[in-house]
């Protein structure tokens, strides 16, 4: 398998900048996932990879090749496409064996390597079902088995999972990791949706406005979030815009509140901070043990429900378990706590 | 259990309505036909003897067939890469040629007929002077409309830009990708142009007559004026040859379900 590196890639629409120059090296048999919003540039930097659009500048190679120019029919680059796109006309075998036909393989050896790949994808039963046949997460296997079964040195997934509903969707993408991990193919996937990113990818890249915000492996991009981008868009986040006032003892101050955070010792006094704290870390006190407040609101997650409160001018989202959160009713007075070390700081300009 | 549903009073009304307009004509013409041609006494089938014994039908029945083949090929060959580009790469430019396909029933065909003649004047003989040259390019020109509607609606029909490019990301070319993923998934609708074409050919009497070329319609319209009899006989045979030809296209179109396929559930 081989690796990809992206080099400055750059795709202007006119005035419109859909990708500004991005660059990402991706090792071999990695599986990295793009992740943003619609209209971040993803779609557009694996369209370029594919080779279904050209860039305005830049260069994409994969295993040391420059593909650039390179038509996409002669990449050798598997893809699954966000619409169904088994052909219409051609029963499951027929289009897992259709790459192999255009590489001219004897019909035997094709037919024997699409059942493989079916029975991989778990499908050899359906292998003579159309596409009409088959539920659309049916379809999607099916098109995952007709790109592996070329043999890509590069898989790209564009959405796949997106047309399907949340139980086929949870299923699929576990089987995609487990069959990219069996082969060791090196694969780009785009999703916007960051539960599919951060549980199946070694690494996440986030994009927004046609820029790499962030790349990491998701417990990184999930704890450590960058930029106030990713903070918002992965995950939810307790969002404070605070300034420093004690450097030493490491406190933040905040609509008349204050807080210690681990982070904020030996930031210059004074500097204005964002804090950043997961609603999971968030604890929830006594009035007198914390940051004072009063509970607003609630919404139940199964297991957790998600407590709004009032504090220190602030809203404040923390997660407490459902048990728990019947002791505290809205109306309730509270205390917010931030256990040292949970909190994360950005510098603000 | 799902109710019977029960057919309107009114609605059985309509129908009789509707079939008398379409039988009647059909089974006057039919009698007509098999009236003699001398006695004017039913009933006989000698009409449709005369007809099927008449060379001249064979003769310019099988030249009709043949003139409208070709024109359906060269439509084809034109149209459908065309069609095809027009909906993947230009897709704006798509109302222009729906405009242009319409001038065809805008120009009368005895004004096309004379610009024609006169822009092919000066052509070599094998092109102006037969049929299957000036006559199949008058055709290709009536076609555009009945082609290039149907292939319109059957490359909307699919999901054309996601079908192309997976098949290019399998290592497909251009030539693969139309012939083996896009041909047969716009059969219907290439079909049906095709057949819509064929009954344009043999029924085009304007052009064929005035380009002094003996055809099928030049051939009916020859018996129309001078044996009344003959004439009904030969007007069903028409009938039964458009009849078979949908039949065929019915038949054709009937294959697998494509593209607009519903998903399983």
């Amino acid at each position: 398998m081989a690796g990809v590196e992206i080099r400055s890639l750059e795709r202007r629409f006119g005035d419109v900048v859909a990708l500004a120059g991005i660059d990402l090296e991706i090792a071999s048999g990695e599986f990295v996932s793009f992740l943003g919003p619609s209209g971040c540039g993803k779609t557009t930097a694996l369209r370029l990879v594919a080779g279904f659009d050209h860039p305005t500048a830049g260069q994409i190679l994969v295993g040391g090749e420059d593909l650039t120019g390179v038509p996409p029919n002669k990449r050798d680059i598997g893809m699954v496409f966000q619409a169904y796109s088994l052909f219409p006309n051609m029963s499951a075998v027929k289009n897992v064996e259709f790459g192999l036909r255009v590489r001219k393989q004897s019909s035997g050896e094709r037919r024997r390597r699409a059942l493989e790949l079916l029975d991989l994808v778990g499908l050899a039963h359906a292998a003579d079902r159309y596409p009409h046949q088959l539920s659309g997460g049916m379809q999607q296997r099916v098109a995952l088995a007709r790109a592996l079964a070329i043999e890509p040195r590069l898989l790209l997934l564009d959405e796949p999972l997106s047309a399907l509903d949340a139980k086929v969707r949870v299923q699929l993408r576990e089987e995609i990791r487990r069959i990219q991990t069996r082969l060791g193919i090196t694969t780009i996937y785009v999703t916007h949706d960051q539960e599919e990113a951060l549980s199946i990818s070694d690494r996440v890249a986030v994009l927004s406005h046609g820029t790499i915000e962030q790349i990491g492996p998701p417990a990184e991009i999930y704890g450590s979030p960058a930029t106030p981008f990713v903070a918002e868009f992965v995950g939810t986040m307790n969002r404070i815009e605070s300034t420093v006032s004690d450097s030493a003892a490491g406190t933040v101050a905040f609509g008349g509140s204050s807080l210690t955070v681990e982070e904020a010792r030996g930031r210059p006094a004074g500097s204005r901070v964002l804090l950043l704290v997961r609603p999971e870390t968030v604890e929830l006190t006594s009035p007198e043990g914390g940051l004072p407040g009063e509970v607003v609101s609630q919404t139940f997650l199964g297991a957790v429900t998600r407590v709004k409160v009032e504090a220190g001018g602030s809203e404040w989202s923390a997660d407490v378990s459902t048990d728990r959160a019947a002791a505290i009713p809205v109306g309730s007075k509270v205390g917010v706590t931030v256990p040292g070390g949970s909190a994360r700081l950005l510098t603000l300009d | 259990m799902t109710p019977r549903k029960r057919i309107a009073p009114s609605a059985v009304i309509w129908l009789l309505l509707g079939a008398a307009y379409f039988l009647i004509p059909l089974l006057s013409t039919l009698i007509m036909s098999l009236r003699s041609d001398q006695t004017a006494r039913c009933c006989t089938a000698a009409n449709y003897s005369y007809i099927l014994h008449d060379p001249e039908f064979w003769r310019t029945i099988r030249l009709s067939f043949v003139i409208a083949l070709e024109t359906i090929v060269i439509t084809l060959v034109l149209m459908v890469p065309t069609v095809y580009w027009v909906h993947l790469k230009v897709p704006r430019l798509r109302p222009v040629i729906g405009f242009l396909a319409l001038i065809p029933f805008v120009i009368a065909p005895i004004i096309l007929v004379v610009g024609l003649l006169d822009v092919y004047r000066g052509t070599p003989q094998w092109f102006y002077g037969e049929p299957y040259g000036f006559l199949v390019a008058a055709y290709v020109i009536l076609a555009f409309p009945y082609m290039y509607f149907s292939l319109d609606n059957g490359f909307r029909a699919i999901d054309l830009q996601t079908l192309t490019e997976a098949s290019q990301s399998l290592g497909a070319g251009w030539i693969t990708t139309l012939w083996r993923v896009i041909l047969p998934n716009i059969r219907a609708a290439a079909l049906a142009g095709s057949f819509l074409t064929l009954a344009i050919v043999m029924g085009e009497y304007t052009i064929a007559s005035l380009s002094q070329f003996n055809v099928f319609s030049v051939y009916v319209q020859y018996i129309n004026q001078n044996k009344s009899y003959p004439a009904a006989a030969i007007t069903l045979l028409s009938f039964g040859i458009t009849w078979v030809a949908m039949l065929a296209l019915a038949f054709a179109g009937r294959g697998r379900r494509t593209a607009t396929g519903e998903g399983a559930h």
